[in-house]
């Protein structure tokens, strides 16, 4: 490979490991700070994509759109984890198991209500800034996935200062080290993870609009992103915000390598290939608590 | 109780009431004199290629409400017995079970793609029932049943590849690029390009089949766009034709490029055609009906029209240049042989078939030994002067150009790089 | 051993049933559903002697069911062998996959054990995707045999094997349960660490768990390309099968034997029934609803919803 094809690559997988990032960061909040088993997480994806496809046809731009829509997910997160809490966390038990087959659940009936209202056939969004590109000298770097870099880099580094910088961001890394230190604190821990599983639906809304921007969507889409998000969830060491970027983007990486190189299609093996040797070496992942 | 009833029930109402138990006592004896012809298949409806096998569904529809409005089959009225496999080949093998055995239909029509299709044909073969083929590509050239008949307008992958390298030729290319999904009917229209690239003068400088499902294609184009080939074949599927031919308008893919397109899949999707817009000019690709004078067989017009005013209600694709006239010629076809023979004996309808040619909305049709189109019709079309957002200009003739083959040609190729100014 | 008597004439009656039935059931649909509903109580029992009796929950059930078809298949290409070397080879390739990934629960605990599942998955499939002598991403087609003496098709000989494996699989699983194996397993379910400072050789356990499980998933898949006639990648590592194979378990129970097998049959019924009967996106609607309206409703599963309502009709 030429050396400018190589830093081509490489460039085009760290753009795309932005966007894998962007969709799991949501992920990471539910799963990796909460331990809830949020597999229904890229449905919600899938879900935020047709929201923004949906008012994408009264003239509003996908990314507003996912800003608008990022209250009511939030609000749709609050209700979820509050059914979630008051059926299978308060009653105990093996909650995490059951939780497991419950949000599966979720995602089937959300890609049949998304099937009966939308129908099957695929669905793209338009907006002035898909389907062009930025030259750099000979590298072309296409716009939506620069949008994706712009988003990964919002949600995580927002994120991140949120969950280090305020008083319930601070409150929400604890309950995920120990809940009864927080209420000790004088903090409800319950309270304060209603408010985080809300913070990682409401992400949805705005990576889903970045789902359809980047590529087309149809409902049963988010079955394919579910090794994904929960690989970079994982990778990055459940709830580290600058962790999930870091796992995107070796996952990206290493993707676009192996398409450049002489088999492209190995590159899933290569992908969750590089995830089960970091796992071997770094069993809490990259930068696990 | 009465008393209340009388207050509230109006006489009318009671006589109505009686009717209709009458009518249902009395229904039973006219039902049997028609009793409906059963056709029973499976098509997806949920998963990968239910965009495709919902809009094949509604054709079908059509043709059974056409075909009942005229009074029916042999007198009888026409059922369609449908279940929804998933897209999910493992599904097959029990719903024609079912279809068979428990259904007791009249006729078989086979699910939609290869896939879904071949786990069905040692079934088909062993009880030598009578099979309509629904798109699945080849499906037969193992097995050789003698009762199968494929509504697919090409036979084999050679029939695909012929039309492309003339086209090849016609552009004075030299070298080629190959980029193909690695899932099945990519694969084999992939491999019947690689297998001719050398008997047609051609030099392969790029080959390489990528994981479906694959989220971005830019640089696989930029190393594509390195070689600098003339010929860029791609052989893809829905979601990956609409991130390849976004990912080609980003990057560009050089001014090297004569033809690019050829095998992919979901450019015949009026969502998708419509959401990629000018991002297409150029492209050229397979197709099997396009709005073009040379394909405006009897009837079809009118079949798409009113096609189309279903399809926005039904939420299918609004369009219907792919399944749609395909699958209600499935209908024709049965019909005719019905019809001719006033029998429902498969091995007669079956000799019919073979004997005959059949006049259907997509042409008239003539089978080979296999049950493949005699004389397939594979066109190939290039899209031309598209806008964006704008639904309506497919509909109409001059966009989607026929380029090859020469008994149907509307225009003549232009090179991509041209076709895009 | 108490109820091993019972246990083993429950299972004899299965059996005889079972090849009654092919001989009288005239319906040759009733087979092809059964055989699938029966593959699901492998798939589900399997899965539960390592995710309910150990709790490690494995996500690549698809893999290993499809590691076995495709053991069947490769060994059907290169040496046309007979069905029941095709079967002991599967599970010797799926017992030793089971192997590999429980020994890496030496250092994988939780839902780091049930990502690095999926990734096995993920590298089967791409592997298999690559490997041109199985038919690649094209899949390919399998020819059944005539059907053996004494069957009148193929696919009734296949029930019945397919039932003799379901009766493997349960009695298995009822040994795992119910002998010290079982206790040591579920001592280091509820706390490995303890367990292990007790002197439960929580290791050794957990590799026999893995590689039982993976032995009997295969298992469970080693007759599908004769049951389809085809194979092709997608569909036999399919998400359906790692879904089912971890949520029949949990709507049925998973601390006893017979919960995965109630909730496989109750699952997998449901939806040969509604494939056949409402039979459009409707279809995933209901599982959606019944996961739903199960986890909610049986905490502990079928079997637990029983046991309570026993208890309370007890005490009246």
């Amino acid at each position: 490979m030429h050396f400018d094809l190589l830093a081509e690559a490489i460039v085009a997988g760290l753009m795309l490991g932005c966007f894998y990032a962007a969709v799991s960061v949501g992920l990471s909040v539910a799963f990796g700070l909460l331990d809830v088993p949020q597999i229904a997480h890229p449905a919600f994806l899938v879900l935020g994509a047709y929201g923004a496809y949906f008012l994408g046809q009264y003239g509003v731009d996908p990314l507003l759109a996912g800003a608008l829509l990022t209250p009511v997910f939030f609000l749709g997160g609050l209700a979820l984890y509050r059914f979630y809490h008051a059926t299978f966390e308060r009653r105990g038990g093996d909650a995490g198991l059951r939780g497991l087959a419950f949000f599966f659940g979720v995602s089937f009936i959300l890609e049949v209500l998304l099937i009966l209202s939308f129908g099957v056939d695929q669905r793209m969004v338009e907006a002035p800034y898909i389907g062009k590109s930025l030259a750099l000298g000979e590298m072309r770097l296409p716009l939506r996935m620069l949008i994706a870099v712009g988003v990964a880099l919002l949600l995580t580094l927002a994120l991140s200062a949120y969950l280090s910088k305020t008083f319930t961001g601070r409150a929400i890394k604890a309950v995920a080290q120990d809940e009864m230190a927080l209420s000790l604190m004088g903090a409800d821990p319950v309270r304060i993870k209603h408010w985080a599983f809300a913070i990682a639906t409401a992400t949805c809304a705005l990576a889903g609009a970045l789902l359809i921007i980047v590529n087309p969507v149809e409902p049963g889409l988010g079955r394919l992103y579910i090794g994904r998000t929960f690989c970079v969830a994982v990778l990055a060491g459940l709830g580290s915000m600058p962790g999930t970027l870091v796992a995107g983007m070796i996952l990206g990486v290493a993707e676009s390598l192996v398409l450049n190189s002489l088999g492209a299609s190995w590159a899933p093996a290569v992908a969750f290939g590089l995830l089960l040797l970091i796992l071997a070496v770094r069993p809490s992942g990259l930068f696990g608590r | 109780m009465m008393k209340y009833l009388r207050a509230h029930f109006p006489w009318s109402a009671w006589t109505l009431l009686s009717a209709i138990l009458l009518a249902t006592i009395f229904t039973p004896a006219t039902a049997q004199n028609a009793k409906p012809i059963r056709i029973g298949l499976s098509m997806a409806q949920t998963g990968a290629l239910s965009g495709a096998g919902k809009s094949g569904l509604l054709g079908m529809q059509i043709w059974r409400d056409d075909v009942n409005s005229r009074g029916g089959l042999l007198g009888r009225p026409v059922e369609l017995v449908v279940y929804d496999d998933q897209s999910n080949p493992a599904m097959a093998p029990g719903i024609y079970t079912k279809l068979l055995d428990v259904d007791k239909v009249d006729l078989l029509i086979a699910p939609y793609s290869t896939n879904v299709a071949a786990p069905i044909m040692p079934l088909v073969k062993q009880r030598d029932v009578l099979l309509i083929g629904n798109f699945a590509l080849d499906a037969n050239a193992q097995l050789r049943h003698d009762k199968y008949f494929n509504i697919m307008p090409w036979a084999s992958v050679k029939d695909a590849t012929l039309p492309l390298f003339s086209l090849c030729k016609k552009l004075g290319a030299k070298t080629i690029a190959v980029l193909a999904a690695d899932a099945e009917f990519a694969q084999t229209f992939a491999d019947g390009i690689r297998a001719g690239v050398k008997a047609n003068g051609l030099e392969s400088v790029y080959d390489q089949n990528y994981p479906p499902n694959t989220v971005d294609f830019s640089s696989m184009i930029r190393a594509l766009r390195a070689t600098k080939p003339d010929v860029v074949f791609v052989a893809s599927y829905p979601s990956d034709s609409s991130a390849i031919i976004r990912a080609v308008n980003e990057i560009g893919v050089g001014s090297s490029v004569k033809l690019f397109g050829g095998g992919m899949v979901g450019l015949q999707n009026a969502s998708i055609m419509e959401s990629l817009g000018s991002a297409l000019n150029g492209v050229v690709n397979y197709h099997v009906w396009a709005p073009e004078k040379t394909m405006n067989f009897p009837g079809v017009l009118d079949f798409i029209e009113r096609y189309q005013a279903k399809a926005k209600q039904a939420k299918v694709d609004q369009l219907g240049f792919y399944l749609p006239p395909f699958n209600y010629a499935i209908g024709q076809l049965l019909a005719d042989a019905v019809t001719a023979t006033k029998s429902l004996d498969h091995k007669i309808l079956a000799k019919y078939l073979h004997e005959n040619e059949v006049k259907t909305v997509v042409g008239n049709i003539r089978f080979s030994a296999t049950g493949e189109w005699a004389n397939p019709r594979i066109v190939y079309v290039q899209f031309r002067g598209i806008t964006d957002k704008n639904l309506e200009q497919f509909r109409a003739a001059g966009k989607q150009v026929i380029v090859a083959p020469d008994g149907f040609k509307t225009g003549e190729v232009s090179p991509f790089s041209q076709a895009r100014e | 051993m108490r109820g091993w008597g019972r246990f083993s004439v429950g299972a004899s009656v299965v059996l005889f049933t079972a090849l009654v039935l092919t001989r009288v059931a005239a319906n040759e649909y009733f087979f092809f559903a059964g055989y699938v509903v029966l593959q699901f109580v492998v798939l589900a029992t399997a899965w539960n002697i390592l995710g309910g009796y150990a709790g490690y929950v494995n996500f690549g059930a698809g893999a290993f069911f499809a590691a076995g078809a495709y053991t069947a298949v490769a060994l059907m290409k290169l040496f046309s062998a007979p069905l029941p070397i095709q079967l002991i080879a599967a599970m010797c390739v799926t017992g030793l996959m089971g192997f590999v990934i429980g020994a890496m629960t030496l250092r994988l605990r939780g839902i780091f054990f049930s990502i690095a599942t999926v990734a096995v998955a993920v590298i089967c499939e791409t592997v298999v995707m690559n490997w041109s002598l199985v038919g690649g991403a094209r899949g390919t087609t399998v020819l059944p045999p005539p059907p053996p003496e004494g069957f009148s098709s193929y696919a009734r000989m296949l029930f019945v094997l397919m039932t003799a494996i379901a009766l493997l699989a349960v009695t298995l699983a009822r040994h795992i349960e119910t002998s010290k194996i079982g206790r040591g397993l579920r001592a280091l379910r509820d706390n490995e660490e303890a367990a292990e400072s007790v002197g439960v050789p929580t290791l050794r356990l957990k590799l026999f768990a893995a590689t039982a499980s993976g032995a009997l998933m295969g298992l469970a898949g080693a007759p599908f390309p004769l049951y389809m006639n085809f194979i092709e990648p997608t569909s036999a590592f399919s998400l359906n099968y790692a879904v089912s194979a971890l949520a029949m378990p949990i709507i049925g129970g998973t601390q006893i034997w017979i919960g995965p097998v109630i909730g496989a049959l109750l699952l997998a019924s449901v939806q040969q029934i509604v494939t056949v009967t409402v039979s459009s996106e409707l279809n995933v609607l209901i599982v959606g609803v019944l996961l739903v309206v199960f986890v909610v409703a049986a905490p502990n599963g079928i079997v637990g919803l029983a046991q309570k309502l026993h208890k309370r009709w007890q005490r009246r």
